[in-house]
């Protein structure tokens, strides 16, 4: 029998970037223009993490709790293969238009309409 | 027979050199600048393969990439490609292609007899007609369908060619180098912007080519844009998809034109373009008309006899009809006219027209007013039947049947890119509305048809392209003039008459096929398409697709811009997988990451596994090892006896440094890591914001504001991502900076009771006796003259040191311990013997951090600090993760001690298939000497007892012991020996 039982400790691997898989750009505010592919996206934005003595309640919503918008979004992209910084993009869900690109810690606001 | 359907002169074609080639088995002569379909039919062939489902006898149907039919397994052995289009196969010497889908042989075809059960093979049939009974369906039907249904069949063998991927910037993108797309290049060029122009034939020019009066212009502007350096003409070049922010992709057929591509050459490259603005100059695909045996070889789009006659010099017939339904479609007839060829009149849908009159002038008869209604001939036309205006029936003599139904524009591109389509009443078909990327459509893509106009719009659309881009495009160009036919057409899309009237040509789709899917609630044309496959061939729908559309929208009693066509997606045209895949095939199909031991390890005899993007060494196979597991259990047992040496150079490194470092660690882990001293370690768990364990590791503090944390081998980007994400978003106020060191150093587990006594040999700087350096203790020292920090941490459960070194210095530490070892016995380890000691551990890794485990599950609750926020913290205290009924972390051994185990086999209670959990790992014990498992277990208190181990996909059983899961040294002493 081949000793192989306990050895998933690691995922399969995953294939490479693909040159064919092609979406958004994302203007980094460090970097500059990038392509999606640089990027790892991350989720809502919008939500924040609750202070140091939140209930369950309010981090039960702060993980599990999403608007999914159709239009404007605010979301965390993560550039991952660029300066390893987290950012927040305004994107369309329904066009992928990348309206604006921010800092983690900017104030930035989701288009009107 | 030798190319006796040629013209006397002219074209695109080098009659002063013959080019050879095979087609089916059969030699034929061609020219250099023939496709495959010019010069078959310039031989006289008119069959050209068989249908999808009814293996009906099929002749070529256009003249460019929008065939339907005439699709052609090219070359042979393993470089043979099912269904290329022979209208865009560039003829060389020596080519040799295949018929498809036919049996035994093109012209005698035994599944033709299915057009005799047609009406069991309408549409749907694949969900009414097979359904029972149900083991048929293996073993009868699928095969059937497989075999009868089918395009072309796939080499089987591995492509041994080469394919290669190129991204390209530029200003200008243009696509089509046809009268728009020639002046809008040429337009932008002039204005300084760099352009890039895709054109998908081996000949720039589009529809120029069939157009002598214009070729002076067409020369010349392709040497203008030869002359600037910033344009790229890029022919052979199909621009498949239009995706987000004016990215496109393409693929350039390299070496498709020649028998094998020369050395050092791809095959095809793919082609990833990044564009400042578009211009969509790809023409329009003539439609056809929908009319009872529309499909028989000879029946042909009215603009792709043009072409063959002027472009390529061969007449595709000897006795041309037309059938149209607009003035445009006369000259196509015209130019075969002055081909020598015979015309038998044209049969127009319409009132009279200029077209008819142009007609009668050059001594042709027209019925106006009138229709085909069907076509005889078996293999080849030879008449068509027409209704009169009147409705008297005629038959005329024919073997060229013309078709028009005027014109679709390329709408594809535009259309993928967001850019809605608007309804043209004029051309009864879909144009480009308002873009939503920076993109312009010109020429008969947007529906400006004739030469002058579509190359003035061209012209328009190259300008503001490269005002999009920032130029000026001030200077002026020669552009061609002449006047058009009027492209207005009387919007008829179907005669209605006895016998099949096909849509989707490729598909075999019929009118009555749209119908019945109506009929059965198909009535959305999305619904539509996919019941009765209506363009989902690799045609795509571009002749017909607006023709079932408007067969639906008469059963609807709605609009055909109403009911519309189903969503352009890409791909524009087929693509080979190679292309998309370039060179991620085999051994490059992901990137490996290597430690720098790797070459000791391949040299000791290692055998590989994948972890993540690692290779790791599995085991090492040394002579005398009966199998793999008596490599394993060597391993095993030299660092239980002795010392083993393993690398783990792959575990995760994350260097944290800052004033609030120990603050930062704390709210990460769900233990306190700040209360530890300098110059120790502590093992540190962190849990999913969900309250889930996410990944384990070891936390040491090398200064007050500087720690070194490990993660799993796994869980190293995730781990970095989730510090990283929590530093920046949550508590950006954090003094702490955070760098992976994975790969900045080597690291080795030295391990087993001589541990000590191997090490001190060869280390200097740090005194190793069990109270100046006790367990969980770290120090910088020197190995055999090399850096190295030395954590005092166990995995395996017996004394045990982790040296960590310089990446580059890895093979000489890991050299200088195996010699100092080798009084001892020591052995390099690898991961199956690792796992196989953290088992008798009672440790967790990936098979019980498996997402699913909160900390408690896994006996490790008391980690959790009381006091002070943590990731997971709260989520973790829900009712469903702190119910003791919960699978928690137990061990299993099988009561018979001769009795293997597996891993995922189901504990149940004996006489009972309730499952109460799982067996996550299992190893065969060196210490006990028998097999061991760690398992995960619902209810409390069943250590002691026995149940099942059930593992019914193969009906093993075996009666199991519920113990401990600490199978060795349970007091933990010898990590502290």
């Amino acid at each position: 029998m081949k000793a192989a039982c306990w050895t998933s400790v690691a995922p399969a691997r995953s294939p490479g970037c693909n040159e064919a898989a092609r979406m958004i750009r994302i203007d980094c505010p460090w970097c500059g223009p990038r392509d999606e592919i640089e990027f790892t996206y991350r989720g809502d934005a919008t939500v924040r993490r609750p202070d140091a003595d939140a209930s369950a309640e309010a981090l039960h919503d702060y993980v599990y709790a999403r608007k999914n918008p159709r239009g404007w979004h605010k979301e965390w992209w993560h550039h991952v293969h660029g300066c390893r910084q987290y950012l927040q993009v305004v994107r369309h869900t329904l066009t992928h238009e990348v309206r604006s690109v921010a800092r983690a810690t900017d104030t930035l606001d989701l288009p009107v309409g | 027979m030798s190319q006796k359907f040629r013209t006397r002169s002219g074209g695109h074609i080098d009659r002063s050199r013959t080019l050879q080639f095979r087609f089916d088995g059969r030699a034929y002569q061609g020219y250099p600048g023939d496709t495959l379909a010019s010069a078959l039919l310039a031989n006289g062939v008119r069959l050209f393969g068989r249908s999808f489902k009814l293996h009906r006898p099929r002749g070529v149907f256009a003249a460019g990439a929008e065939e339907p039919n005439a699709l052609a397994e090219l070359r042979r052995g393993a470089r043979r490609e099912p269904n290329t289009r022979m209208t865009m196969i560039e003829l060389y010497n020596g080519l040799e292609a295949a018929s498809q889908n036919r049996f035994p042989s093109l012209r005698f075809d035994v599944m033709a007899a299915a057009g005799l059960v047609a009406p069991v093979l309408s549409a749907g049939f694949y969900y009414k007609t097979f359904m029972w009974p149900a083991a048929f369906w293996e073993k009868f039907y699928e095969p059937w369908i497989r075999r009868a249904a089918g395009l072309g069949r796939a080499s089987g063998l591995a492509d041994p060619d080469s394919y290669e991927a190129m991204h390209a910037h530029c200003d200008v993108l243009v696509v089509g180098s046809g009268a728009a797309g020639l002046a809008a290049a040429r337009v932008a060029g002039a204005a300084g912007a760099r352009v890039i122009l895709c054109e998908q034939d081996f000949l720039p020019g589009g529809g120029l080519l069939a157009e002598r009066p214009h070729e002076q212009w067409r020369e010349q502007t392709l040497a203008a844009l030869s002359a600037m350096p910033e344009v790229t003409l890029l022919s052979r070049t199909t621009v498949f998809g239009y995706y987000d922010c004016n990215v496109l992709g393409a693929v350039q057929r390299v070496a498709d034109h020649v028998p094998e591509p020369p050395p050092y050459t791809p095959r095809q490259r793919a082609w990833t373009i990044r564009a400042r603005s578009v211009v969509l100059a790809t023409g329009a695909h003539e439609r056809f008309i929908a009319f009872p045996d529309n499909d028989r070889p000879g029946v042909m789009l009215t603009g792709a006899a043009q072409t063959y006659a002027t472009r390529f010099g061969t007449r595709a017939g000897r006795r041309a009809l037309l059938f149209a339904n607009n003035d445009a479609a006369y000259d196509g007839l015209f130019s075969l006219q002055d081909a020598e060829m015979e015309i038998a009149g044209v049969v127009d849908a319409r009132p009279d027209s200029a077209g008819a009159a142009a007609a009668r002038a050059r001594g042709i008869t027209v019925w106006i007013g009138a229709s085909v209604i069907g076509t005889a001939g078996r293999q080849s036309l030879h008449g068509v039947r027409i209704r009169q205006h009147g409705g008297d029936e005629t038959r005329i003599s024919a073997d060229l049947l013309c078709v028009s139904g005027g014109i679709n524009p390329a709408v594809h591109l535009a259309s993928q890119s967001g850019t809605p389509l608007v309804w043209d009443d004029r051309l009864a078909s879909f144009v480009p509305g308002v873009p939503v990327q920076t993109q312009h459509s010109a020429g008969a893509a947007a529906g400006v048809t004739g030469i002058a106009a579509a190359a003035a719009d061209g012209a328009r659309a190259g300008a503001a392209a490269a005002a999009n881009a920032g130029f000026v495009a001030d200077a002026a160009i020669d552009l061609p003039c002449g006047d058009a036919p009027d492209p207005t057409v009387l919007p008829v899309w179907e005669v209605k008459a006895h016998g099949k009237a096909f849509v989707d040509i490729q598909d075999d789709v019929t009118t009555a096929d749209i119908r019945l899917a109506y009929r059965e609630g198909y009535r959305h044309i999305e619904h539509a398409k996919r019941y009765t496959t209506h363009t989902m061939g690799t045609e795509q729908g571009k002749t017909g697709g607006l023709i079932g559309a408007a067969v639906l929208a008469e059963a609807r009693g709605a609009r055909v811009q109403d009911v519309g066509l189903p969503t352009f997606r890409p791909f524009v045209m087929p693509v080979t997988w190679g292309a998309i895949v370039g060179a991620r095939v085999g051994e490059h199909y992901a990137p490996v990451r290597l430690t720098p031991l790797h070459d000791w390890h391949a040299r000791h005899g290692a055998t590989f596994m994948e972890a993540g993007a690692w290779l790791r060494p599995s085991f090492y196979r040394v002579t005398g090892d009966a199998d793999d597991w008596a490599s394993v259990l060597r391993e095993a047992r030299a660092v239980r006896r002795a010392v083993g040496i393993c690398d783990v150079s792959t575990l995760g490194k994350i260097d944290v440094q800052g004033s609030d470092a120990a603050t930062f660690l704390d709210r990460i882990y769900a233990n306190t890591l700040s209360s530890l001293p300098v110059g120790r370690a502590r093992y540190g768990l962190m849990l999913r914001e969900d309250g889930i364990a996410f990944d384990d590791g070891t936390v040491s503090r090398l200064g007050s504001d500087h720690f070194f944390v490990t993660t799993t081998t796994a869980n190293a980007d995730p781990v970095m991502a989730h510090l990283e994400f929590h530093l920046q978003t949550c508590w950006p106020e954090l003094d702490v900076q955070l760098a992976t060191v994975t790969d900045t150093f080597a690291a080795m587990s030295v391990a087993g009771p001589r541990a000590r006594d191997t090490l001190v040999q060869v280390l200097r700087g740090l005194d190793l006796a069990n109270h100046a350096f006790p367990f969980m203790a770290v120090g910088d020292a020197e190995l055999a003259g090399f850096p190295v920090r030395v954590f005092r941490i166990s995995f395996s459960g017996e004394l045990a040191y982790e040296i960590a070194t310089p990446w580059g210095c890895g093979l000489a530490v890991w050299q200088a311990i195996m010699q100092a070892g080798a009084a001892f016995g020591i052995e390099p380890y690898g991961v199956e013997a690792l796992g196989l000691l953290r088992i008798e551990k009672g440790h967790v890794a990936g098979a019980e951090l498996n997402g699913q485990t909160t900390a408690a599950d896994l006996g490790l609750g008391r980690m959790l600090k009381p006091r002070g926020d943590f990731i997971g913290r709260a989520l973790a205290g829900r009712p469903g993760l702190v119910d003791p009924g919960r699978p928690r972390l137990v061990g299993v051994m099988p009561t018979d001690r001769s009795n293997p185990l597996r891993a995922g086999a189901h504990l149940v209670e004996a006489g009972s298939s309730t499952s109460l959990g799982w067996i996550s790992s299992v190893t065969r014990s060196v210490e006990l000497e028998r097999w061991i498992g760690l398992a995960l277990l619902r209810g409390e208190g069943r250590i002691g007892t026995r149940l099942q181990a059930k593992f019914p996909l193969t009906g093993e059983k075996a009666e199991v012991a519920v113990v401990s899961p600490h199978f060795v040294d349970p007091e933990n002493a010898r990590v502290r020996a």
